[in-house]
């Protein structure tokens, strides 16, 4: 079996690719050609062979074109309780007619923005994709927050997504938040249909001093969709951000999440669930740098994986030399609910500054037996008692969500699968 | 009530009870007393439905019905309850939500109606002072935390929602001071009726001066090797278990 080589995977995109952003592309095209796609023992890619994933069917893959969205569409797409700004996107692109005009809040597409320093915060040379989707994105969403500004009400980021196999869609998403300025997104994607296309996404966010910034992103892609993600932002001097990452479905859905701790007192805080069944596979690597002293970083990412499903996870934590009175702390727990369900998990830290606190930890075990006896025990129903400890273990992650309306949906949707398929 | 017949029960093939036979009647008192390790325990997880043992042979019916057919959580909407010797501690999951989600599941299987939340707390704040229970444990995890004390005082609370039948008191007594021991005596004593009946577990005589036993049996290496009645206790007290192990272990070398 012959390697994925650039040349014939994507060359079709590289060709159709618009001419703006000239420079910018050319260096992505270069070092996605220098990166080419993750080999299958590649370090970065060892538990999760995309190059495999994506040759399976396709030798030869195309931009695909936005679809038709309709208003009542995107009514009926929003979640119960929902109360905020939209913003629709159909295939990656920006759909400013079925949209909200946010007060205060500048959005265009980046093709208006020939001067924008894409590619300053997500480094196509850190990984191929982010190159890729640099190299050949169509068009994406400039979102400016000016400073001093709080956006009371949440950004939903609205994704319809519907494409053939061998299509690709490459959202690209530019956040500025200016100092002092305070913001929720959330980031949500619909699947229309059942195919299996290539999701590519990068999304940047460049944060101001004294910023308060959260990111809650729920993954439901169809259950074919293969899907790379990368977020990278730089955090400032007494900001803080937060993602919470809650993956629910998607054939092979790999994370990468970049937060970069430059100015003292900053916080970064990452947050995930993986509730995984059939054949998904999830993979979420992070990556938190401490630059500087006084800084500190949260990560808890819980994973509940049935049937055949697969998760990865993988934490660096840099604390750089400079980087003394650091508070790191990471953790990763597991519960396997069938022997076929495999996780893998990593914590990577590279410490060069001596004065620091830093822990972490994982686990990865099956559902604690005693606690389920105790109870049905007390007459509760086996699949329901199987639902409520499964439930308390996700709840941890799920209490970070701030966000009231959407922490309620994101727990109706993980009761209504607990509930039944575990 | 509850009829034992013959029950064998093994654990990863090593037989732990050998030939149980107990028939306990609406309105009894039973105390099982028993050194450590004689098969205490194991009588009160099989016959709550614990997975692990496996029932080799015998059986046991339930107010008619084959109790061993049913699923822990159908014998615990029958009737039967086991007080834990050791508690779990559930992290993350209230005890609130827990009870109010057992106590329904119960009432649903019984033909009651669901209670709401309002009768479900009043119903709480009755229960609670039975066994002297502070409202702010229920607001945490389920036994997170908890004192063996407050773990064993939760039980008799559990016990006392939940309305059993048949209730199953395993070494409730065990670590309890005096003062607690009482309170949680005088809980089991005030839920006691003629209609429905009590198997004590226990090392100690002292918890059954608090509640009566009818009859006392004596567990030993997966068998009843006496039964008698609230003198029998007594008598164990002072000689301790030494002289029915003799007793026991004589006759089969025989
Ligand atoms: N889960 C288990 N695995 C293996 N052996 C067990 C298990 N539970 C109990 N046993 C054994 O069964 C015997 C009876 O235990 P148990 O019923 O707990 O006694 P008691 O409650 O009377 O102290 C002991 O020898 C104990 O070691
Ligand atoms: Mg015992």
């Amino acid at each position: 079996m012959s390697t994925l080589t650039k040349q014939d995977t994507f060359s079709s995109l590289f060709t159709a690719a618009p001419k703006n952003f000239e420079s910018v592309r050319k260096l992505a095209e270069e070092s996605f050609l220098a990166q080419d796609i993750p080999a299958p023992k590649a370090e970065e890619y060892k538990f999760t062979n995309i190059g495999k994933k994506l040759e399976q069917s396709i030798v030869n893959y195309s931009a695909a074109l936005p679809i038709e969205v309709t208003i009542d569409q995107v009514k009926s797409a929003l979640f119960e309780g929902f109360e905020g700004n939209v913003l629709v996107f159909s295939n990656g692109k920006f759909l400013p007619e079925l949209s909200s005009s946010i007060e205060s809040v500048e959005i265009s597409l980046i093709s208006a923005k020939p001067e924008l320093a894409l590619g300053t915060i997500a480094k196509p040379g850190k990984d191929a994709f982010t190159a890729l989707n640099q190299a050949t994105f169509e068009d994406g969403i400039f979102i400016s927050v000016p400073k001093k500004t709080q956006i009371e009400k949440p950004i939903l980021l609205l994704s319809f997504n519907q494409a053939n196999q061998g299509q690709v869609i490459q959202p690209r998403v530019w956040i500025e938040a200016g100092d002092f300025s305070e913001v929720t997104f959330l980031d949500q994607s619909i699947s229309l249909g059942e195919s299996s296309y290539f999701l590519n996404k990068v999304v940047e966010v460049k944060g101001g001093i004294n910023t308060q910034i959260r990111y809650y992103r729920l993954q439901n892609e169809g259950k074919n969709v293969i899907e790379v993600s990368n977020f990278e932002t730089d955090i400032q001097q007494d900001a803080r951000f937060t993602s919470v990452n809650i993956s629910l479905s998607g054939d092979l859905v790999r994370n990468n999440l970049t937060l970069n701790l430059l100015g003292s007192n900053s916080e970064g805080n990452m947050y995930g669930i993986y509730l995984l069944n059939g054949k998904t596979h999830v993979d979420n690597h992070t990556n938190v740098d401490h630059t500087i002293p006084h800084a500190e970083s949260n990560e808890l990412y819980k994973g509940i994986l049935a049937d055949q499903s697969r998760g990865v996870f993988n934490g660096k934590i840099f604390v750089r030399q400079d980087a003394q009175k650091t508070n790191a702390f990471q953790q990763n727990n597991n519960i396997l609910l069938s022997e076929e369900a495999i996780v893998n998990t990593k914590p990577q830290l590279e410490i060069w500054a001596d004065d620091v606190k830093c822990s972490h930890g994982c686990t990865v075990g099956q559902l604690d037996e005693e606690a389920l006896f105790y109870l049905q025990a007390r007459g509760i129903d086996k699949v329901q008692a199987k639902g409520l400890l499964l439930y308390a273990f996700a709840g941890e992650v799920l209490e970070k969500i701030e966000e009231e309306s959407f922490h309620n949906y994101c727990v109706s949707l993980i009761q209504e699968r607990l509930g039944s398929k575990f | 009530m509850l009829s034992i017949k013959n029950l064998h029960a093994s654990i990863d093939g090593t037989p732990i009870l050998r030939g149980i036979n107990l028939e306990v009647k609406a309105g009894e008192v039973h105390a099982i007393m028993g050194p450590n390790g004689s098969g205490k325990s194991t009588l009160a997880s099989v016959l709550a439905g614990r997975e692990e043992y496996e029932v080799t042979d015998g059986e046991v019916t339930f107010k008619g019905k084959n109790l061993l057919d049913l699923a822990p959580e159908d014998r615990a909407r029958e009737g039967v309850f086991l007080a834990f010797q050791y508690p779990v501690e559930i992290p993350g999951v209230s005890s609130t939500n827990f009870l109010r989600t057992a106590v329904n599941q119960v009432r649903e299987y019984r033909g009651q109606e669901p209670l709401d939340a309002v009768k479900f707390l009043t119903l709480m704040k009755e229960k609670m002072k039975l066994v002297e229970i502070d409202q702010k444990l229920l607001s945490r995890s389920l036994n997170e935390g908890f004192s063996g004390g407050e773990k064993k005082r939760n039980e008799i609370f559990q016990m006392a929602m939940l309305e059993p039948s048949l209730s199953i008191l395993d070494e409730t007594d065990s670590g309890l001071d005096i003062d607690a021991l009482r309170i949680v005596s005088n809980g089991v004593n005030q839920l006691k009726s003629d209609q429905n009946a009590t198997i004590v577990v226990t090392h100690y005589q002292r918890l059954l001066d608090y509640i009566v036993p009818d009859y006392v049996h004596v567990l030993y290496k997966g068998r009843i090797v006496k039964s008698g009645t609230k003198e029998l206790a007594l008598e164990l007290e002072e000689k301790g278990y030494d002289w029915i192990k003799e007793e026991v272990d004589s006759a089969a070398t025989v």
